[in-house]
Formats: structure tokens, sequence, C-alpha cells
């Protein structure tokens, strides 16, 4: 099997990159190896969704990437900077400022109301919202009248939608999401994908997801198919059906080879 | 999944030895303590029974009543009645015993021991079998001297040297002899032990031919009680009494345990206190086991396991816990014991030598501290746990506590907190000892309402400090909130400081205020610049306030003469003092007449004139020995304190009496008081390291001594609840770290570096601490209010002293308790792993 060449200069300019990337668990006999020389580049104000079986590197692509995880060879970029010479404390500030995070697990502190914990990114990074970009994410996302609530007061679908815009909030250059309709039922996992592609479109913002829905992915401008740690097709404009096809023939692939 | 599954079981056996650690303390504090006072009551003992080795019988001078006008008196015992002690059947042997004060100087001429230790006597014929020689030989005459080896390796004395001593009256420098070994108590306390030959320690101390006790040795084959019959047949019964060597022995030995059975409770009330934060620390550590296994413990349910099983197990754990923590507590204990031993010995206290004494009772105690303790801890969560409907406990991780039970939780607190703190201002009204049980239990009730009411107050204090906080921005906030999301453990950590904290501020505060109140009683009264006095509180010999009255530059000088006197058939001790001078010496509140103190004319204290009841004016004869009388007047009636006290007889009236001897001498110096004033009149003592000369301020001095004593033992024991305290705090927030892995994960991933993460683990933790810290001093300062002002109900010059400074380390000491127990928690939580804190639900 070989990796399909991906074509590099589709729009003007690449958000992150990641060139040879392997990742490596263990030595010897134990050796696993989870990212298997992956290059890929996701391109600014697209919404890109990583999809393979479980145990295919997809998680660990998108860690690798978001500068969350370590990897063991090749080279990752955010914009301009190479994440592969950062020490933890750069990564760290890399994180804050650039990049903006949605868990499938919601990820919200529970001591902290829904606004505070839509500006907890700058919060930390010591920066003053910008009021009226915090107003266009807050009404986009639907909170206006729950901002005072504390998680445990919210439903799934609405603490989610609170980490859509803690992510957004912070106009990071690129939003990772890890399985974030993971947890939620049809219509609430909908409406997140549905604020995802609207800030893709009518914000320009940055989005990857990794995800093993095919529903999900179909919300997506262009999906990635990883299968034992490497890239093994994408599809632009991707449908539920175009998906889920593309994923029976790896299946079979895989079974047959 | 594995490395979850693997660093739960690590935080976890980390958390159990945070729990072994809390119960041994406790454990260990106990214990300690009861080796401690068994050690020293058996040493003390054993070298009182030592003492007594070479008496079989001992024959001393008995009491003779005062007949008439004359006060009772000893008859000195004689030659002839310690011949005739040797004489009698079964007797092997009898040795003439003389003994008394004998100040020793050491090579800088300060005074050996603190004064009360410090004693001479005579070396018996040229071998005295109580005083075997290391070197030299025995005495001749008063300028030859022994010294125990003790002192003379303590001080560097070697035979041939030269040593100062001072009986009571001049200065005398003998030549060290020979050194000797004893087993007398008072060596071993500390003190020193100067040996004469019998002559000369006869005259020397002014029993010309006469003894203060007789030893005799029974033969081989008598019994004590056989020598003592046949002594009591050969005796004037009117003159001698005889006792057993055993007997003296025994009566010491009471006397040792009854002296030191205050120091044991006081130290048991300690380790109690210890133990009581101790099971608040483990009732807390277990409560947290239990609740980060509810999830195992709901599915060993579900799998049918019944209610009784799961709380069996938990039980059984702490009975695991509870064993090991007591023995390795027991084995702590003997070493805090061996090393109280020798704190108290570096205060200059020092204690006989004797091996530790580990009784059964002691580790009987220790062991069922340590395991019904923890047992008890543990059952209380452990049935909790047990009651949890298994699909309830698999769902949630931590069963929220129900605000219907804060309800209740604080009405009880405030219950007994309003009824402990109504008991207390009720106990402030009443007047010394009949207070204290009051109080006690006011106190008693008060921590307990508190302790209940923590959870409430956390809140409020909480949010005070969120203005400080703020500054540290994100971390800072986090912490505030993260300290107030579970309030019963927020407070069940905090009040293990804050009972601690509660202790020694309170004994802070109340040890201040009466240590203030009684130096000023001491010294506020007094205009003398300087007070001599024997070290030993003994009499001085009225050549001493001659020779300082002669010097040139004192220009008042007082005695305080003793004098005997029956007044209206009942002795009385006047206080004979210079008249023109002691106005200007002292400075004595007048209530009623007028302080003149010349010829006939007297003053009296107010509790004599109350108890005689004597007012200003009233007459009466003062019937002293050998039949004078003297007609007094009361002129007025003063305010006597600690220094001055009683019925003050202008020296000139009264009669010659046969032994005159003075309690001190007061000194005003012409300019004021120096250190070459100082010097001049130790000069004109002649040196004599056997009499003080002690200014105002030597007087605060060593009245403050005593208290910082009293508080460096009290701070020392109370380190440990501190200790504990401490273990406390690091058990929460480990606990605090593990559950919220998740959020620290999500944190770190959206850009919270690794030193904000400690940062905010550690204002947690410190906030918690302080919030204790702040409960427990608050509370202390109202203790020590409370206790000192019953305490301070019978002195007039009482008044509450905070002293902020210490208040100030206190505080500090508990924001160091939060740090320090913040340092591998924070750790933990800046290291932890992002990606598998945030999957891991």
């Amino acid at each position: 099997m070989t990796t399909t060449p991906i074509s590099a200069d589709r729009t003007t300019a690449v958000a992150a990159r990641a060139t040879e990337l392997s990742k490596i668990y263990g030595q010897g006999e134990t050796q696993v190896v989870a990212l298997d020389r992956v290059s890929v580049g996701f391109r600014q104000a697209e919404l890109t969704a990583i999809m393979g079986p479980s145990g295919s590197g997809k998680s660990t692509l998108m860690h690798c990437v978001a500068g969350l995880d370590t990897f063991s060879s090749g080279s990752v970029r955010i914009g301009d900077t190479e994440l592969g010479s950062l020490k933890d404390k750069q990564l760290t500030k890399l994180r804050r400022d650039k990049i903006g995070f949605i868990f499938q697990a919601f990820n919200l502190l529970p001591t902290l109301t829904a606004l505070e914990n839509i500006t907890l990114p700058m919060d930390i990074a010591g920066r003053k919202p910008d009021k009226q970009w915090l107003d266009t994410v807050i009404q986009m996302v639907g909170l206006s009248g729950r901002l005072g609530h504390r998680p445990s007061q919210l439903s799934g679908g609405q603490q989610q939608r609170v980490a859509v815009a803690r992510a957004l909030a912070a106009r990071p250059e690129i939003i990772f999401g890890d399985e974030p309709t993971g947890n939620l039922d049809s219509r609430s996992g909908a409406e997140v994908l549905g604020f995802l592609r609207n800030s893709v479109r009518e914000l320009g913002q940055t989005v990857v997801m990794v995800t093993h829905d095919p529903v999900a992915a179909a919300y997506a401008d262009r999906v990635v198919f990883l299968a034992d740690g490497r890239i093994v097709d994408e599809l632009y404009g991707p449908t539920a059906d175009s998906v889920l096809d593309r994923m029976k023939r790896f299946d079979t692939k895989g079974r047959t080879s | 999944m594995l490395r979850t599954a693997l660093r739960n079981v690590l935080a976890h056996k980390a958390r159990l030895l945070m729990t072994v650690l809390a119960v041994m303390l406790g454990v260990a504090f106990v214990s300690g303590t009861l080796v401690f006072t068994n050690t020293i009551t058996d040493a003390y003992q054993n070298s009182s029974a030592k003492g007594f080795d070479g008496v079989d019988v001992a024959v001393s001078a008995k009491y003779r009543e005062s007949t008439g006008d004359e006060p009772g008196d000893y008859p000195d015992l004689d030659q002839a009645l310690l011949d005739r002690s040797a004489r009698v059947p079964g007797a092997a042997s009898a040795v003439g015993v003389v003994s008394g004060f004998t100040a020793m100087a050491d090579k800088n001429g300060k005074l050996i021991g603190d004064g009360w230790q410090t004693k001479g006597g005579n070396y018996w014929g040229t071998d005295d079998s109580r005083y075997p020689l290391t070197s030299g030989r025995a005495p001749r005459g008063e300028n030859e001297v022994l010294v125990d080896a003790r002192t003379a390796e303590r001080a560097g004395y070697k035979v041939g040297d030269t040593v100062r001593l001072s009986i009571d009256g001049p200065v005398l420098s003998p030549r060290i002899v020979g050194v000797f070994t004893t087993d007398d108590g008072n060596v071993a306390a500390g003190g020193s032990l100067a040996l004469f030959d019998t002559a000369s320690a006869q005259k020397l101390f002014g029993k010309a031919g006469g003894y203060d006790e007789i030893d005799v040795r029974a033969k081989p084959g008598t019994s004590q009680a056989a020598l003592k019959s046949q002594l009591d047949k050969a005796l004037p019964k009117d003159r001698t009494e005889t006792t057993t060597g055993q007997s003296l022995a025994d009566e010491q030995a009471q006397q040792i345990a009854d002296s030191m059975n205050g120091m044991r409770q006081g130290l048991l009330v300690f380790a109690g206190i210890a133990l009581f934060v101790g099971t608040f620390i483990i009732a807390n550590t277990f409560t947290m086991l239990v609740a980060q296994r509810t999830k195992e413990l709901a599915l060993l349910r579900a799998v049918g396991a019944s209610r009784r099983q799961v709380t069996r197990s938990v039980l059984i754990e702490a009975f695991v816990v509870g064993t090991v923590a007591g023995v390795t507590g027991l084995a702590v204990g003997i070493g805090i014991g061996a090393g109280l031993r020798a704190l108290l010995g570096s205060f200059g206290e020092s204690i006989p030598d004797g091996p530790l004494v580990v009784t059964p009772g002691t580790v009987v105690a220790a062991l069922a501290v340590g395991v019904v303790i923890t047992m008890l801890a543990a059952w209380l969560p452990g049935r909790r746990a047990a009651k949890i409907p298994p699909v309830a406990a698999m769902s949630s991780l931590h069963a929220q506590a129900t605000t219907k039970s804060l309800v209740l939780r604080n009405t009880l607190g405030a219950l007994f907190a309003a009824a402990g703190v109504a008991v207390v201002l009720y106990a402030t009204t009443l007047k010394g000892t009949d207070g204290q049980a009051p109080m006690g239990l006011g106190a008693v009730l008060l921590i307990i309402g508190v302790f209940i009411l923590t959870p409430l107050l956390s809140r409020p204090l909480i949010a005070a400090a969120a203005p400080v906080l703020r500054v540290f921005g994100v971390s800072g906030k986090l912490a505030r909130q993260n300290s107030v999301r579970n309030p019963r453990r927020t407070a069940a950590t905090a009040s293990a400081l804050m009972i601690g904290l509660t202790l020694i501020t309170g004994m802070t505060v109340m040890a201040g205020s009466l240590q203030t109140a009684i130096e000023k009683m001491a010294t506020s009264a007094l205009r003398a610049d300087y007070v001599v006095r024997m070290a030993n509180g003994n009499n001085l010999s009225p050549d001493v306030d001659r020779k300082l009255a002669a010097l040139d530059d004192v220009s008042a000088s007082s005695p305080m003469r003793d004098a005997v006197a029956r007044i209206d058939g009942e002795e009385e001790y006047l206080t004979g003092v210079n008249g023109p001078a002691i106005g200007k010496l002292t400075d004595l509140k007048v209530d009623e007449g007028a302080f003149t103190v010349t010829g006939s004319k007297i003053v009296v204290d107010d509790t004599t004139a109350k108890s005689r009841g004597w007012k200003a004016g009233t007459q009466f004869t003062a019937h002293f020995e050998g039949g004078r009388n003297k007609r007094l007047t009361v002129a007025g009636v003063y305010e006597g304190n600690e220094l001055i006290r009683g019925v003050l007889v202008d020296t000139a009236a009264l009669p010659k009496l046969s032994d005159t001897r003075d309690m001190q001498v007061m000194v005003k110096m012409a300019g004021g008081a120096s250190a070459t004033a100082k010097d001049t009149l130790e000069k004109a003592l002649d040196s004599n390291p056997g009499i003080l000369v002690q200014s105002k301020k030597d007087l605060s001095d060593s009245i403050a001594q005593l208290f910082t004593l009293l508080l460096n033992m009290l701070y020392g024991l109370l380190g440990m609840a501190v200790l504990v305290a401490v273990l406390g705090v690091i058990n929460t927030l480990a606990m605090s770290v593990f559950e919220r892995s998740q959020e620290i994960g999500m944190l770190r991933a959206i850009g919270l570096d690794r030193r904000a993460v400690k940062r905010m683990v550690r204002l947690e933790s410190l906030v918690i601490s302080l919030f204790g810290g702040v409960l427990g001093i608050g509370l202390g300062v109202f203790f020590g209010w409370a206790v000192g002002r019953l305490a301070g109900s019978s002195m007039p010059t009482y008044e509450l002293v905070l002293p902020w400074d210490r208040i100030a380390i206190f505080l500090l000491l508990s924001a160091v308790v939060g740090a320090l127990a913040a340092l591998w928690p924070a750790r933990r939580a800046s290291r932890l792993n992002m990606l598998a804190a945030i999957k891991s639900e």
C-alpha cells in the first residue's frame, strides 16, 4: 500500500504541518509504531477530520501536532513554529496562545461559571478577552442566557458548547478536537459540529478533529484516513455515505492484506 | 490504562503510608510520654534507693515543741548519742552526718548549680564508705576539701586546685585534696557536693560537736527493724527519732512519684491532644481512601458482597494499618522518650542516669491506641461506603454531602460553640480554683463547636483571602475555589492545625500575661536598685547588710530580717527592716493609714491585716524568745507582693535575738544600677559564690526564665501536633490532586504551565493551612484571655498582653506548614501526564 500524495497548495496557507512524523513506543520486541512517517498539512480556514479505526494512530497524530505529546522523529510546525525543538514551557505557551482544544469529556472546571470557563485560556495568559469577539462567539454557540451557570447546571450539549466557545474565544491559529461529539446525543452533536463548521466558514477558523463517526466527518471540508499509523486516503467534500464507503474499503483491505 | 491503574495503586500506597505515619505519630507521642515519665521516675527512685544503701537505720533529732513563748526547734545530736548508737547490739558502725548549704564557684567565680542542690558535708574518718575516693586522700582541716567527681569534671577541677566556697560566712578557699564518687540525688540532679573532715564540717555548719543525723549500719544477720528497736530502746525518746533505711527510701520514692505525677499528667494531656488530632487525620485519610475506592467497593457489592463484608474489608485494612503503625510508633516513642530526657538535660535540668523504662503498660497502651483508634476512625467511612447503592457508586465517584446534614451540623456546632463561650465567660467571673473546672469544660465545648462549624466558617474566611490570591492570577483564583470545593475535607484538614495552634497561642498569651503581671508586681513596688540574697534561699548573715551599708556608693539599704514572735498566742514571722530607709527602697501601695516604720510603729500587708483583723491604729504585744515583749502599733496597711509582704518592723525596735538572719538586703545606689555598681557590691561581699546580687532586670529575667522553660517544653510537645497536621494537609492535597487530575491535565493542555500548576496547589495548601492557623490563633487568644483572667484574678497587676510577635510567628508557622505540605503534591500535579489525565475518567 502506498501513501497518497497530498496536494499541498489547494489554498494559500497551511496552519499546521507534520512532515515524516513518527512516534514509536517501547524498544526491540515490544516496539509499537504508532505513527509511521506521516506527512500531512492542515490548511487555514478549513475543517479537517481525521478518521481511522481504533489504534490507527489518529489521536496520537492529533496529540503530536497539537503539542500535547512528544514524537520520535520528523517535524511538526504550527504556523512558523517548529515544535520538535521546544521545551515544555515553550510548548505550554504555544498551546496557550496559538491552539484551542475541545475534548470528548468536555473538561470544564466545575468551580468556574460558563463565562469563566470560556475566558480561562485568556485568564491564564493574563490577557483581556476581546469583548466584541467574545460576544460573537457566545452568540454563535447560543449560550447568552447561561453564562453564570456552573457546568453541573448545564446539559452535556451545553457543556460542550462552552468548550467550543472556550476554544474559539482566544482566536487560536488552530483548534483541535478529540472526538468532540463522542459523549453527546446526535442532536447535540449536530449542533456542536454546526458551530465548528460555522466558525470555519464565517470566522475563518482552522479546525482539526479526530472522529470515528462518519456523520461527524461529513461536516468536514476534508477527511484524512489513517490506518496502522499511516495516512491511507483522503477525501474532499465528504458526505456520510462516501466516508462510510471509504471506511468499508479499508476494512476489507485490512482483512485481505 | 495499565499505567493509570498502576499509578492509582502507587498513589494508594503513598496515602496508606501517610495514614500509617499519622497513626504512628499519635502512638509515638503517647508511648514517648509514658516512656519518658517512667524512665525519669524510676531513675530518681533508683538513685534515692542507692542513696540509702549505707543506711540501715537513721537517727534524727526530734522536733522540740515550742513551750510558752519559746519557739520550737531541733536539738543537736551530740557525740554521746553517736557513741551510744554505735554500741547498740546489732549495730556494726555509726556515722555522724553533718551537712549544709555550700556554694561552690566554678573557675570563673560563678555558682555551680542553681543553689538548691549545692551542698557540703563531712567525710567520716579516713575512709568513708559512703564516698569512695577516685583520687587523692581524705581531707584534714578547714583548708582541705573533697569535691564530687561530676562537679570536678564539669568545672574542670583537679586535685591540688583551690576552690572558692561559701557556706554562709566569709568565702573559703580550700585546696582540693581528693575527688569522690557519690550517688547523691542532688549531685545527680546537677548540684555539687564538697566534703570537709568531720570537725571542720561541724564548725563550718554551726554544729560544733553535733550532727544532723546518725546513720547506723547493722551487723550481718541483723534486720533493719531489729536494729531500729534496739536503737529505740537505747536512745532518749524525747530527743531522737529512728527510721529504717528502707522506709526512708520508700518515703523519698513516694515523694518523687508524687512530684512526677503532675508532669506525667501534663504530658499525657498533650499526648491526648496529639491523639485527638491524629484521630481526625486517620478518620480523614480513611474517608478519602474509601471514597476513592467507592467504585471498587460498589463493584464488590454488585457481584454479591454483603454490606458487612465491605465494612469488614475496610476494618481489616484499618487493623493492619493500626498494628503496623502501633508497633513502629512504639519504637519511635521510645526514641522520643530518650530525646525528651536529653532535651530536658540541655535546658540545664540534670536528671539521674538510668536505663530507658518500657513497661508492659506502655506497650499495651501504644498498641491499643494504634489499633483501636484507627479501627474506630475507619469504621464510619467504611460503613458509609457500604451503604451507598452499588449503581450510584459506580456512576459517580463521590457521594455528595447533602445540605441537610450540613444544616444539622451547623446547628449542632453553633449550639456547642455558644455553650462553650457562655461557660468560659462564666468561668472568668469566678475566682482561682473555682473556675478551673468550668473553664476546662467550656474550652472543650467551644473547641468541639468550632470544629463542627469549620466547614461553615471556611467559606467566609477563605473568601476574605480572595484579594490577596487575585495577585496570583488564575492559579490564585483556582486555588481559592478548590479550597472551598469540599468544605468538610478542608475543615477536617484545617482543624488538625487549628487545635495545635489554639493550644500554643493560648499558652503563650496566658504565660506572657502572667509573666508580665508577676514581673510588675515584683519590681514595680521596688525602688531599690539591687536585691542581695543567698542562692539557695537561705538567710544571709547580718554581716552582709553591715558591709553593704558601709559602702560609699550605697545611698540606702535595708535588710529583711527574720524575727519570730508569738502574737495573741500564734506564731508570726516579723520582718525587721531599716525603718528610715525602707521608704526609699520600696514603693508599696498603702491601703490604710501611713507607711511609717519607726520605733513601735509598724506596717502590715493586706493579707495579714485581714487574717489578724488588724487596722491602722491596732495595738498588740509581740512576745520574743527569752521572754522579751514589745508593744507595737499598726501605722498602716499596704498591698503585699511576691517580694515584700508580712509585718514590717524597724530593726532598731527588735530585741537582740540569738540568731540574727536576713532573708535579703535591698540596696539603693547613689548612681543607680550599673555594671560597676553591681561589681562594687559583689566585691564588697568578697565575690561570694553563694550570694546573689540581682538588679530589677535580673529579677524579671529569672521570672521570665521560668516561663521560657515552661513554654519551650510546651512548644516542643505541641510541635508533634503540628507535625501530624502537616501530614494531614499533605494527605488532603494528594487526594485532591488525584481527584482533579483530569482537570489539571486539561489546564495543562490549554496552556497552564507547570509552575502555575504547582503554584495553584501550593496556594490551596497555604489557604487551608492559614485558615486553620487563623482559627487556632483566634481561639487561642480567647482562651489565653479567659484562662489568664481566671489565673490573674488574684493579681492586681494582671492585664492581657498580646504577644504580637509570637502571634505573627505562629501565623508564619501555619504558612510554612502549608508550603511544606504542598511540596510533594504540587510536584506530583505538575508532573501529571496530560494525556492520561484527560482520558481517564
